[in-house]
Parts: structure tokens; sequence; C-alpha cells
């Protein structure tokens, strides 16, 4: 029973990630019709703010060990602790939350300066070559991060009082042992909440609607004198918004590299692929369908069954859906068939 | 209706021998024979420009350990690799170039292609002719599997399915098949293997076992000789096949693939050979990976060396016939030459410049080279592609153009 | 001599999300005949030669074709039958010099459907080469054979896509609109190009909106309205007909 509980949790958790990263990578289907291959690297670059604004923020200097006397000894200490002492070091200690505030801006501002110099030149493009000139965005913007922060994974700690585990049997009065990381429990949260605020956006505002309408027929939104490509580049930083803060919240679970973009690329484009392309609803239930579906995949006694299912589920679930559902779970007639 | 000329009967049943035009021609314009060979007649291709490329082409690759000296890369082991990558891309644009189906997973035929060849090596004999011949073959099988279900969809889609299946591989060769793979370590040869054929001829011992043809050992240039005369057979193949009714098929599946079923074409046997051929090609160059060291691992097969097979065919120029060898032998020679630049060795090659500029220069240029060797190329694929959508091949046109017009 | 029927359209009925596009139509196509169809927009023309070329399933009736049901069959048997469309906007090999676009019909009339020369050159099948010439010369585009499909005009695509369709001597040809967006010029010498092949003795199905061209090209016509036929006849029998002044032709004739 704690086993499956803990399986969904688990579920959960990934379909969290990969639904943020589908999410925004279907929002510029959708709406420019492009197909982003450099998404991943958005999602790195998100995680790269949190890296950049430690660093920053435990930028050091030289101090004198008071714990030893008896010789000079000299410590590394950040000039926020030496400048306000605690709250200096509860900075420090908060530093992902403050990097995801940071993020939002630095991210939108990325999103469009990235529409504007790039991709928007590639919309009357073959689709195989916004594949390709992304893909090659994709590698300049991973070696870049190389370049500046190295190859290693860097480790992230989030907040003192949100480290550990939390005792989620005795939530519901279970005698079972069921603990599980606060962070991750954030995390799905946080996935939650910004999935919801995407909607929310799309749905309930005025400006969203026009975007919506604008997905379904540009033409016609165009014809009513509405300046639709302004708003898909605002929506470009939107998507490049929810990948980043996706990046910055998971450098808590993962420690981030250059190359974590890369790796959730291709999960997140089966993801968007079986959810069906240009649908959002489909991408957020496809995230956490695979989420979960891998989650359990890799119970012991499934892989006792069927040997080797965990490392291949995604994709097998991915040509099954192809095959049968051509256009995805939900998606609409027309989009990226060409 | 007089139904004696119209020509709505079957082929060729006419008398003048040879298939008619709709159209009632007077008696006096039907030509009893074939119309002199005008030059309007000339054939679609001067054979003899094919013939020219073809020993241009062969001399490239044959004198590559002369002209490749100034450049620092006149060593077997890259040259090698040139030519085996070389294999890879035009393999690959059989499929892409031709038909426009891009294939993000054509590195899982490579992977299988180096797996086979090494287990070749294990269980029949070290000589190169079986192993290679295994290695098509077996690529081949494996690309009949996935091209049928794959080709189901075509574009983005296609791209996902094929994607989605060479991780599979790669994901199951690190996993369950490890008795297959021997996992991470990598599949490698031993000196207590089997070796059925050899063991049959006495040959079985060896303190390092090397493939070989025929007693040669695969070391040092008889290795990179091996790969280029492969590369050489590979290149007249891909072009007979472009050259053939079939390679003007796919091409018009890539411009109207709707007209090709109207017109009476069932393009899902052409589209699937095209892709079998194609991965037979992947298969044969990771075949002879494995001959030149005889070490098979699951890396071969990850994504980004499907990516990279794309990158060295649009680089060169995807659908024209030596731009994907172009493209393999610049992105091989980048991997190696350019990451092995150190800060020294820039210092060296700016040296003409006065010390104090050149202290910028190598700041400016530093980035791109030695660990940064990835950045360069994909600058390189970006200008590639945003500017020369045809790839180098397109450029080397335009600026023939440029001086065709000057003159 | 006795008139054979080469197409029966039978009972074709075809809903589109509960809007009906086809409803009863009920349609033979006599051998050697120039047949038109004519109607408003949105009368169900292009939709009924989708149900001809397979590109359509009908949800009821069948589609026989010189003695062979067609219904359900896929785009490609039906033109291996000797069935060729030429469509409304030119669906040609842009990327194809015009030699290769006509070549390429030609190899799928003699080999099949699935047929592959792979490892043979071009240049050793002489008798497709000639005759794809003799066809560019027919529709006069033999000047711009090794030009590039896709730079040609407008009405030079649609010539080139009529002389792709008649490489492969269908025994029946369709033509959707053939002179639409043409100049006068163009059109005439479309009208007398579709002459010649009348008189060579195929069968061929045109719809038109251009009055010019179908009263002097067809032998009957077909008037749909809101997707059933309304009127069956010679082009006179059809032009004197109240229901079809009424519903199209209006006070334009």
């Amino acid at each position: 029973m704690d086993a499956i509980l803990l399986q969904i949790l688990n579920g959960l958790d990934k379909g969290g990630a990969y639904a943020l990263i589908a999410l925004g990578l279907t929002l510029t289907f959708g709406t420019l019709g492009v197909v982003n291959f450099a998404h991943g690297a958005l999602f790195m670059l998100g995680a790269f703010c949190v890296v950049g604004v430690q660093q920053l923020l435990t930028l050091a200097e030289r101090v004198r060990d008071p714990s030893i006397t008896f010789f000079e000894a000299y410590i590394e200490q950040p000039y926020l602790v030496s400048w306000f002492g605690d709250t200096g070091a509860m900075i420090i200690d908060w530093v992902i939350p403050i990097s995801l505030l940071l993020a939002i801006p630095i991210m939108l501002l990325v999103g469009i300066v990235m529409e504007r110099g790039l991709i928007r030149f590639f919309y009357k493009r073959p689709h195989a070559e916004q594949i390709l000139v992304t893909f090659g965005l994709a590698i300049v913007l991973a070696e870049i991060i190389k370049g500046w922060f190295g190859a290693n994974p860097i480790p992230v700690q989030p907040p003192e009082i949100v480290r550990g585990s939390a005792d989620i049997a005795a939530w519901f009065g279970l005698d079972a042992n069921l603990s599980y990381p606060w962070w991750r429990l954030i995390y799905l949260a946080a996935s939650l909440l910004i999935i919801a605020s995407v909607f929310a956006f799309l749905n309930l505002t005025t400006y969203g609607m026009v975007v919506r309408a604008g997905m379904a027929d540009r033409e016609t939104v165009q014809l009513l004198g509405i300046n639709i490509q302004r708003r898909f580049t605002i929506v470009f930083g939107l998507a490049a918004v929810v990948a980043g803060l996706a990046g910055a919240l998971y450098t808590g679970i993962q420690p981030p590299n250059y190359n974590i973009g890369m790796e959730f690329l291709v999960l997140s484009f089966v993801v968007v692929v079986v959810g069906g392309m240009g649908s959002l609803p489909g991408a957020v239930a496809a995230g956490f369908l695979l989420g979960m579906l891998q989650s359990f995949a890799s119970l012991n006694e499934v892989k006792s069954l069927l040997p080797g299912i965990d490392q291949v589920i995604i994709y097998l679930v991915a040509v099954v859906v192809l095959l049968t559902r051509p256009r995805g779970l939900m998606g609409r007639k027309g989009v990226m068939e060409a | 209706m007089d139904r004696a000329h119209t020509s709505s009967e079957p082929d060729t049943a006419t008398d003048t021998g040879k298939p008619q035009s709709v159209f009632h021609r007077t008696s006096g314009d039907v030509p009893t024979q074939l119309p002199p060979l005008g030059p309007e007649m000339a054939p679609m291709w001067p054979p003899k420009r094919d013939l020219a490329m073809t020993l241009l082409f062969g001399i490239v690759v044959y004198t590559m350990p002369l002209w490749l000296q100034p450049f620092g890369a006149a060593y077997p082991d890259l040259m090698q690799r040139f030519a085996i990558y070389g294999i890879f891309a035009i393999g690959f644009n059989i499929l892409f170039g031709l038909t426009g189906y891009l294939s993000f997973g054509h590195a899982a035929f490579l992977g299988v292609g180096s797996y086979t060849a090494v287990w070749s090596f294990k269980l029949l004999s070290l000589n190169v002719i079986p192993a290679i011949v295994c290695s098509t073959l077996m690529a081949g099988v494996f690309a009949v599997l996935i091209g049928y279900v794959s080709l189901r969809r075509s574009g983005i889609y296609f791209s996902i399915l094929t994607l989605a299946f060479a991780q599979m591989c790669y994901n199951l060769a690190y996993s369950v098949l490890t008795p297959i793979t021997n996992g991470e370590t990598g599949l490698r040869v031993l000196s207590d293997d089997p070796r059925v054929v050899d063991s049959l001829f006495g040959t079985a011992d060896m303190a390092v076992p090397r493939a070989s043809i025929f007693g040669i050992e695969m070391a040092g240039m008889a290795g990179f000789w091996t790969c280029a005369t492969c590369l050489m057979i590979a290149f007249i193949v891909a072009l007979r096949i472009t050259r053939s009714p079939f390679g003007m098929m796919l091409r018009g599946i890539k411009s109207n693939q709707t007209r090709m079923s109207y017109i009476g074409f069932n393009t899902r046997p052409y589209m699937l050979t095209a892709f079998v051929i194609s991965g037979m090609y992947a298969g044969l160059a990771g075949g002879l990976l494995a001959v030149v060291d005889p070490l098979a691992g699951a890396e071969r097969m990850q994504w980004t060396a499907s990516g990279e097979v794309v990158l060295m065919t649009i680089l060169g120029g995807a659908g024209t016939l030596i731009g994907p060898f172009i493209g393999a032998v610049i992105i091989k020679y980048f991997e190696n030459i350019f990451s092995s630049l150190g800060d020294s060795a820039l210092m060296d090659a700016f040296s003409f410049i006065p010390p104090a500029i050149e202290k910028w220069v190598v700041f400016a240029v530093s980035p791109f080279v030695g660990e940064g060797w990835h950045l360069t190329l994909g600058v390189l694929f970006m200008i590639v592609v945003i500017f020369l959508p045809g790839g180098l091949i397109e450029g080397f046109r335009r600026i023939g153009r440029l001086f065709r017009k000057g003159r | 001599m006795v008139e054979n029927t080469v197409l029966h359209v039978a009972d074709v009925q075809k809903n589109f999300a509960g809007l009906k596009a086809l409803s009863d139509i009920d349609l033979a196509i006599t051998e050697g005949k120039t047949h038109a169809i004519i109607g408003p927009n949105g009368a169900g023309k292009s939709t009924l030669l989708n149900v001809v070329v397979g590109r359509i399933v009908p949800d009821e009736g069948a589609v026989v074709f010189d003695g062979t049901v067609i219904t359900g069959k896929k785009p490609h048997e039906i033109n291996q039958l000797g069935i060729a469309r030429v469509f409304q906007t030119p669906e040609i090999f842009g990327d194809l010099t015009l030699l290769q676009n006509v070549m390429v019909p030609a190899f799928s009339k003699r080999d099949g459907p699935t047929r592959m020369t792979v490892l043979r050159g071009l240049d050793g099948d002489t008798d497709i080469r000639i005759l794809a010439e003799e066809i560019l010369e027919d529709v006069g585009l033999a000047g711009k054979r090794h030009d590039d499909a896709n730079a040609l005009s407008r009405g030079d695509k649609r010539r080139l896509e009529l002389a792709m369709c008649l490489v492969q001597r269908p025994k029946l040809l369709l033509l959707d609109e053939p002179t639409a967006g043409m100049s006068r010029l163009d059109t005439n010498r479309t009208i007398d190009l579709l002459k010649k092949i009348k008189a060579s003795g195929m069968t061929k199905v045109i719809i038109e909106h251009d009055m010019h061209v179908v009263f002097s090209l067809a032998d009957t016509v077909t008037v749909l309205a809101g997707g059933r036929i309304i009127a069956q006849g010679t082009p006179e029998e059809v032009r004197r007909d109240p229901r079809v002044q009424e519903a199209y032709l209006g006070g334009a004739h």
C-alpha cells in the first residue's frame, strides 16, 4: 500500500516536471507553429539562473577564522554574512526562492530576444529547418553555460526548513512508513500552481483569450485589427518563463549541469506528441500520465514481470499512441501535419 | 467513332513498337523510328560527368594521407573516422536528402552494426568481411522493423517515432540487454572467444585479437584502406541510386507525395526501401567502427549521435552526393583537431600579430577551441541553416556563380 | 456503335459533420465523351471528383469503373486502373525538371505501383524518355524541359500537370477547373488542347465555371447544386432547363 502511494507521489512529481516543459513547448507550437528544439536549453538556463544567483550571493572574502585562536587561520566568508550576519546567511539559504523571482524577468527577456532575434525568421521555413536551427541554438547555449560554469553538476540546496522529508503517513493517519522529501512535494505544488496560472492567463484574461483565438484561427484575429504577432512574441516569452521556472525549481532535486536541458528535451517532445501537438490540456495530461506510468514501471514487481519495461515505457507509449491516435491524445486537426 | 486510330489500348500495342502519344498524329507525322538523338535528347545526366565525379572522389579519398598532411589530420585513426562517418552520412542522405524524411534515430543502426560486428568477431571469425556483411544485414533487419512502423506517420511525427525507437534501443542496451551488449563496459573481443570458423582453420589462437582480412591486420593504414574502399563502394552505390528511376521517385515523394499516389505509386514500399538502404549504410559504418577498434558501446546509439549525422548531412548539403561526406569530414576534423587546440597553440598560430592585439585575439578565439569546440560547431551550424540551407555545397555553387559572372 | 459506360457513380452519399455534401448522386459517364459538371460554389463538384479518385470514401453508394467497384480502393490503385486527375491547384513536382515530372507517371504506368529499379540509370528507359518528350511537345512545354517545374507560370503548371496525366494515357481523365485563373489566350490554348485530346477518344470529366469552355467542349452536362444533381443532358438542353437557370445560370445566360 505505502509502496503504491510512494509511486503515485513519484509519478506526480515526474509528471509535474514533464507537464511544465511540455506546456511551454506546446505553447510555441500552437502559437508560432515553430518546433523549438532549444526549449530544453531554456529549462537549463532557468536552472543556471539559480546557480548564477547562488554564486553572486556567496561571493566571499577571506576572514580570520575566529574558532581557531592559537595560529592565524582564514576562512571564506560570504560578504552577505559579513555585512548582515544571520540575515545574510538566511538570504543565501533561500537562494532558490529568490532566484525564482529573478528568473521570471530574465527568462521573459531571453524568450523575447530569442523570438525576435532568431525564431521569427523561421516561421515560413520548413519544420526540418526549424528543428535544425533551434538544435544548433541549443548546442550554443549549452556550450556557453559549460564555458562559464564548467561541465560538472553544481549542487544547490533548498532552504533549510524544507530540506528533510515529510512524514506523509502521519498526515493520513496511516501507520505505514512513508516519508517523502519536502522539496519534491513543493515541486509538485509549484508545478500545479504554474500550470493553473498559465491556464488562468489564457482562459480568464482578455489578452489570453485573444491569444487562444489566434492559435485557433490566426487570420481572422488579424482581420480584427489585433497585432497577434506581438502577443505571440509575449507568449514565447511566457513559454520561456515556464520552462525556466521548471528548471530553477528542479535544481533542488537534481544538481544542474549544462546538459540537463538535452536530457529533458527528448522526453518533453515525446510528452507533447503523446498529448497532441498544440493542445495545452493534452500536454499536461500526457505529462502526468507518462510520469505516472514511468514511476509504476520502475516498481520491482513490474520489472520482474517485464524486464526492461522501466527503460522503454515512455517511448513505447509514444509509439502506441502515435500509431493508434495520429494526432496524440487531444491533438487538433491540421497542426504540424505539413 | 473510329477506334482504330485511338491509342487507349494498353501499352506498346502499336505497330511502331513504342509507346505512343495520346494525340492523333496524321500518318505523315507518326515517326516510324526513334527520333535522332539531337541535343535535346542528350542523356539526362552526362555519364562522363558521373564518371569524372567518381574518379575525382576516388582520388580525393585515396590521397587523403597526402593532402591531409598540412592540416595535421593525416593519421589513420582520424582518416578512418572520416571514411566511416562519410558512409554514415551518405547513407543518411539517401533517406533525408532524397525523400525529406528526417530520422532522429539513425544512431540505433550504427550501434546495431557495431554490436553485430563484434559478435561476428567473437563467434565466427576475426575476418573483416563476414563482420561487415553481418552488421549491414542486421542493421537492415532492424531498419525493416523500425521503418515499417515509423513510416506510418510523416513529418515531425516520423522524427519522434524514430527517436523513440532509437532511445528504446539505447536504454535497453544499457539495461536488460547487458548479456548481449555488456552494458556500460562495452562489448569487446577476447582472446578466448570461440571463433568457430577461425578454429576450423587453426588460426584461432591469438594473444591480442585484432580484425583482419586474410591475414592483413587492421592496424594503422590497413584499417584506413579498408574503410576507404568501403566508402568508395558506398559512394558508387549511392550515385547509382540517385541516378536511377527509384531515386527520381524518391525525389518525387519529397516534392509532392499526394501527386505520387494520384499517379499510381504506392509510396510506402519506396519509403521503406529507402529507409532500409539508409539503415544498412549506418550498419556498415557501425561495423567498420568495430573493425578498426573491436569495441562496441551503447553510447553510439544515443540520440546525440543521431543528431550528429543530421548535422553532417545538413552542413555539407542535404540532397547532394558529395555534401554529406564533406560535412562528416569537417565535423570529425573539428572534433579531433579543434578540440585539442589549447591557448599555447593559439599563441603560436597568431604570433604574427603584434603582442598587444594578440592577447585579445587569443582571448576572443579561445572559447571556440579546445573544450569549446562544440560551440564552434553550434555556431557554424546555425549560420549554415540560417544563411545557406543548401549546405556548404550550395555555398560553393554560389561562389562559383559569382566568379563566372565576374568574368 | 454501342455506347459503353466507363464510369458509373451509383447513389453516392457523403456527409461532413451532418452536412450533406453529396446526396443520391447517380451519374454515368459514356466512353469517349466529354462530360462537364457545373454548379455554384459548394455544390459538391470537387467532392464528387474526390470520391471517384479515392480521396474520400462515400458513406453510401458505390463507384464502378470499367466493371470494377473502386469505392474503398486507395488512390494509387484507382490510378492504376486508368483514372488520372488534374487538380484545381496544380499538384506537380516542383523540385524536378519538367521532363522528370512527366517521366515519373510514365514509369508508374509501365512498371506498376511498386516496382523499383534501384541500380540502373534513368537513361536506360529510352521509351519513357521519348514518350515524355513527345507529350511535352504536344502541350507546348518542350522548350523548358530541363527547367525546374517551380519556375513555371501558373498556366504552364496546369499544362504540365495535364501532360503528367496524359502521359499515362488514362481511360478516364478528370479535370478540376482546368482554365481557372487563366488569361483568355491561355484558356483558348487549353481548349484547343482539350479538343485534341477529345479527338483521341479519351473520356473526360471536366468541372468548369467558364461556360465558354463548357459549351465548346462538353457532349453532356450535369448540373449540381447543394450536393444534388438538378439537371442532366446536352449543353443545349441544360441551357434551356428552367431549374438550372434558376439555380445557377441566373440571368447571366
